[in-house]
């Protein structure tokens, strides 16, 4: 997925001469933490967070400093070096660079203009999407050996019952190097059928399921 | 029993049948009243037949389109396409014939219990029929197809004005009741399931809150699975009561699924009878403080008709109507000589599970810790 498909494009922004008071009262007003800060032009050329603001206010004790602060204005603690998102980004590239600068939001610029803004929630919205949580379903996981073909055995086995794959994840598992977990999501409420097929085609299925412990 | 309660059922409630060998089957009504009937608990003058619903309100929740879909489906006009799209003709819910008819009259069930209770005949109204819970505005879902539940709230918000507590034991999360009145502050859904990490529909998290004007009138429990008894009536006990208390409801409708029994096949917590005669209790006791006696309750899930679901939905009724105390020491012999042959599995010989119905759950504490959490959480904002 690209973040133009993720992102939200009616941006809230401030000018480089409003007050820093500007941004804290947009901030609370709107819930946001983020401000990107554009020209007339909507060149992006800063960015105010509220760490920004919270690290660099005077201490509560000198209320006239304080006062003093909060009219200056916000190109006097923007951020210039700013890291930004294009729209044509992978959701996975957007999340590692999240992780990577330990930052919760991101502009995204097109030819200098901003033209959107993509944050940890969004991105994980989509991760959640990905998942297909966001769709009834029942999710099962299979423990299997990491070589080619496997997959599509145990999707072979589930095409004899007429029920929806809703989502594949698969991820490497840490018990055992050799092999991988398959987490598939199936929009049925009585996955038994398919998790008696595949255990007759010997897959050791993991959830639902609880160590050793057989139900019913 | 000074009051009249009604228990609406007809044969025509048995149509709802998607195909041999499905696991929602409505023979568990038969078993039901047949051993109700075996103790002298349940009268001819007490039984009240349901009506069809119309498409008038089916359409207070459903999508017109879905709805002409269902119809069609039910004369073999749908296409595998077309049906595809409405949640029909998949494993869960397969096409049979006259579908629409067997699944307005299921809606119309409820809403004569709703007309029953809200005009006043009785205090409480039992259709066992009902609490299709997963139903959605233009899909079929979970074995469901029209939402009864849904259905029968809005019509009591629209004929009567009445508040609703909508209380949802089933092991699976309400997902399609919850979301019909996610932004309704009138409807207040209380649904404790087990957890959605592997369970179907996957939904009913503690975050789950409503939205908009509905803000804090949706509350989920995830359970962990293989929750036991006292975890499971803990939570139930207290989310219920606070959140009645908070809600002030002019009406209780409950979704009484039995599917929470260690013995159900599609779910994995572990509870016994134990549960079936307590749940009931609670909500007749609440309905009597708040809400002048108003409650409505519905049948749901429960997938081991034999074992769990007679005992467990005989249960409600007694305890509807006052007669719990018939229910104990051993089933009556005819019941189990009428139904004992005919069943796959042995039958229970008594009302109650033996202490030992299954070996001890590994990791049990953590468990109780854990829905103890997460039952402070869920209730959290009712504090604030």
């Amino acid at each position: 997925m690209l973040v133009e498909e993720m992102m939200v494009t009616d941006v809230i922004t401030l000018k480089k001469e409003d007050s820093i008071k500007n941004a804290v009262d947009l901030m609370k007003e709107k819930k946001i933490r983020h401000l990107p800060i554009v020209d007339r032009t909507k060149t992006l050329i800063g960015i105010v967070t509220d760490r920004d603001i919270r690290s660099a206010v005077p201490s509560i004790f000198c209320i006239d400093k304080q006062k003093e602060f909060l009219n200056k204005p916000l190109e006097t603690i923007m951020t210039t070096d700013v890291i930004t998102a294009h729209p044509l980004d992978f959701v996975e590239e957007v999340a590692a660079t999240f992780y990577k600068h330990r930052i919760g939001s991101l502009p995204v610029v097109k030819k200098e203009k901003l033209v959107g803004i993509i944050t940890q929630t969004d991105v994980l919205k989509t991760f959640v999407e990905l998942t297909g949580t966001n769709q009834p379903g029942t999710q099962i996981e299979i423990r299997v050996p990491n070589k080619p073909g496997t997959l599509a055995d145990i999707l072979q086995q589930i095409r004899h019952f007429h029920t929806n794959v809703l989502s594949v994840l698969i991820y490497p598992d840490k018990m055992k190097a050799q092999s991988k977990i398959i987490v598939l999501r199936l929009g049925t409420i009585n996955p038994n059928p398919i998790i008696n097929a595949l255990k007759e085609h010997q897959y050791e299925i993991l959830w639902p399921n609880l160590s050793g412990y057989h139900n019913g | 029993m000074d009051d009249k309660i009604a228990f609406v059922f007809s044969n025509n409630l048995l149509n709802y049948k998607f195909r041999q060998g499905h696991p929602f089957d409505q023979k568990r009504i038969e078993l039901t009243i047949d051993l109700l009937k075996e103790i002298g608990a349940l009268s001819s003058s007490q039984m009240i037949l349901p009506r069809m619903a119309t498409d008038e309100e089916l359409l207070l929740v459903h999508d017109p389109t879905y709805i002409e879909a269902v119809k069609k489906a039910g004369k073999g006009k749908l296409s595998i396409e077309q049906a595809e799209n409405f949640g029909l003709g998949t494993e869960d819910t397969p096409i049979f014939p006259n579908m629409h008819e067997a699944s307005a009259i299921v809606v119309g069930g409820t809403l004569t219990a709703v007309d029953f209770v809200m005009e006043q005949q009785g205090k409480h109204a039992l259709h066992l029929g009902g609490g299709l819970h997963h139903g959605f505005r233009g899909k079929a879902s979970g074995f469901c197809i029209y939402n009864d539940c849904s259905v029968a709230i809005q019509y009591i918000r629209k004929k009567y004005d009445a508040k609703v507590l909508y209380i949802d034991t089933d092991a699976h999360h309400g997902d399609g009741v919850q979301w019909t009145f996610y932004d309704d502050p009138n409807v207040c859904t209380v649904s404790i399931h087990e957890t959605g990490r592997y369970l179907f529909p996957g939904t009913g998290n503690i975050y789950e809150r409503g939205h908009g004007q509905g803000y804090g009138y949706s509350y989920n429990i995830p359970l962990d699975a293989f929750t036991e008894d006292d975890s499971f009536l803990f939570a139930y006990r207290k989310t219920v009561s606070e959140i009645a208390r908070f809600f002030q409801p002019d009406v209780i409708l409950t979704q009484n699924g039995a599917d929470a029994h260690y013995y159900d096949p599609l779910t994995h917590l572990a509870t016994t009878i134990r549960i079936y005669r307590e749940v009931p209790k609670l909500a007749h006791e609440l309905a009597h403080q708040y809400s002048e006696g108003r409650w409505i309750a519905l049948g749901g899930g429960g997938y081991d008709i034999w074992r769990v679901v007679p005992r467990a939905w005989a249960l409600l009724w007694l305890e509807m109507t006052g007669q719990v105390e018939k229910a104990t020491g051993t089933l009556p012999k005819r019941w189990l000589e009428k139904w004992g042959n005919r069943s796959p599995v042995s039958l229970p010989e008594t009302w109650d599970d033996p202490e030992n119905l299954y070996p001890p759950i590994p990791r049990k504490s953590e468990i109780e810790e854990k829905n103890r959490i997460t039952v402070e959480k869920a209730l959290q904002i009712l504090k604030g």
